[in-house]
C-alpha cells in the first residue's frame, strides 16, 4: 500500500459529495438513483480502506452485504419508477408530489 | 507504480462522478457511473480487496448498470427532466452546502493513520471472505439471501399491469406498450 490510505478516504469523500449534490440538483429520477448508487460506492470505499487500515476482513464482509442491499434496491426502485411512469408518464421527481401537504 | 494507477483511477472516478451529475442524458450518465464503478474495482485492487473488486464488476458493472440501460432504454425518451420551473433548491445554493458537507467529510476522514504494515497473507481473497463469510456472518449470509428473494418477488409484483377494477373489461396483454 504505497498510497497513504487518507488519498482513498479523501476520492471517497469527494465520490460522495458529488453524489449530494446530484441528489439535491438533478430532478429525472433516474438520474437521483444513479447519484445514490455513487454514494453507496463512495461508502464502499471507506469500508475497503479501513479494512486495509486495520487489516481486518470485516470491512469487506460489510461491502458484500451493501452490494446485496444495492442490488435489491436498484431492482425495487427501477419498478417503481417504471411503474410511476406507466401511471403518470413522467419520472421527474417534481411531478410526483402526492404526499406533499 | 501504485501511486501513478492510483492517480489515473482517482481522475477517472471523479470525472465519472461529475459526468452522472452534469450529463443532459441519462444515459450518458449510466455511462458515467459505469467508469466511476470500474476505477473503483481497480482502486479495491490496490486496497488488496480482490474479491470484491470481483463483485464490484459482476454485480455493479455486470448488473445494474445493464439495468439501468434497460429502463432507460424502456422509458427512452421521457426518462430526462421536462423544461418546467427548477429544482426547490437552487443549484448554486446545493453546490455550496455540499461543497461544505465534503469539506467536512474531508476534515474528518483525513485525521485516519497513513501507514498500515503488509498486510496477513490471502488477505481479501475469495477463500479469506468465504471462511468469514460462511463462519461468522453465515447469518447475515442467509438472511441476504431472503432480501434477494423478497427484492425479486416485488419486482414481479410491481412490474405486473394493475388489474382492472372488478366488473371491467379484462385487461390488455401484457408486456406490449
Amino acid at each position: 500500500m504505497t498510497v497513504p490510505a487518507p488519498y482513498y478516504l479523501a476520492l471517497s469523500a469527494v465520490l460522495f459529495a458529488l453524489g449530494t449534490a446530484g441528489v439535491l440538483v438533478r430532478r429525472s429520477a433516474l438520474v437521483v438513483f444513479m447519484s445514490i448508487e455513487l454514494m453507496l460506492n463512495a461508502v464502499n470505499l471507506t469500508f475497503v480502506t479501513f479494512a486495509r487500515l486495520h487489516q481486518s476482513i470485516d470491512g469487506q464482509l460489510l461491502v458484500f452485504f451493501v452490494l446485496v442491499v444495492a442490488a435489491t434496491e436498484v431492482v425495487i426502485g427501477l419498478a417503481i419508477i417504471v411503474d410511476i411512469f406507466r401511471s403518470r408518464d413522467t419520472v421527474d421527481v417534481d411531478d410526483v408530489d402526492l404526499l406533499r401537504g | 507504480m501504485e501511486a501513478v494507477l492510483f492517480g489515473i483511477t482517482a481522475v477517472c472516478a471523479l470525472a465519472g462522478g461529475v459526468g452522472v451529475i452534469a450529463s443532459r442524458r441519462p444515459v450518458y450518465s449510466a455511462l458515467a457511473l459505469l467508469l466511476v464503478l470500474l476505477s473503483l474495482a481497480v482502486d479495491y485492487l490496490l486496497l488488496d480487496a480482490q474479491f470484491i473488486a470481483v463483485l464490484q464488476v459482476i454485480i455493479y458493472g455486470g448488473a445494474i448498470v445493464v439495468l439501468f440501460v434497460f429502463i432507460i432504454m424502456l422509458l427512452h425518451a421521457w426518462s430526462g427532466e421536462g423544461p418546467g420551473a427548477g429544482a426547490n433548491l437552487p443549484p448554486i445554493v446545493a453546490v455550496v452546502l455540499v461543497t461544505l458537507f465534503g469539506l467536512g467529510l474531508l476534515a474528518v476522514l483525513s485525521g485516519a493513520h497513513a501507514a498500515p504494515g503488509p498486510p496477513p497473507p490471502g488477505f481479501g481473497t475469495v477463500q479469506e471472505v468465504g471462511r468469514a463469510l460462511f463462519r461468522r456472518y453465515l447469518l447475515p449470509f442467509e438472511a441476504a439471501s431472503i432480501l434477494l428473494l423478497i427484492g425479486m418477488t416485488g419486482a414481479v409484483a410491481l412490474g405486473k399491469r394493475l388489474l382492472p377494477s372488478p366488473g371491467g373489461p379484462s385487461a390488455p396483454p401484457e408486456g406490449h406498450r
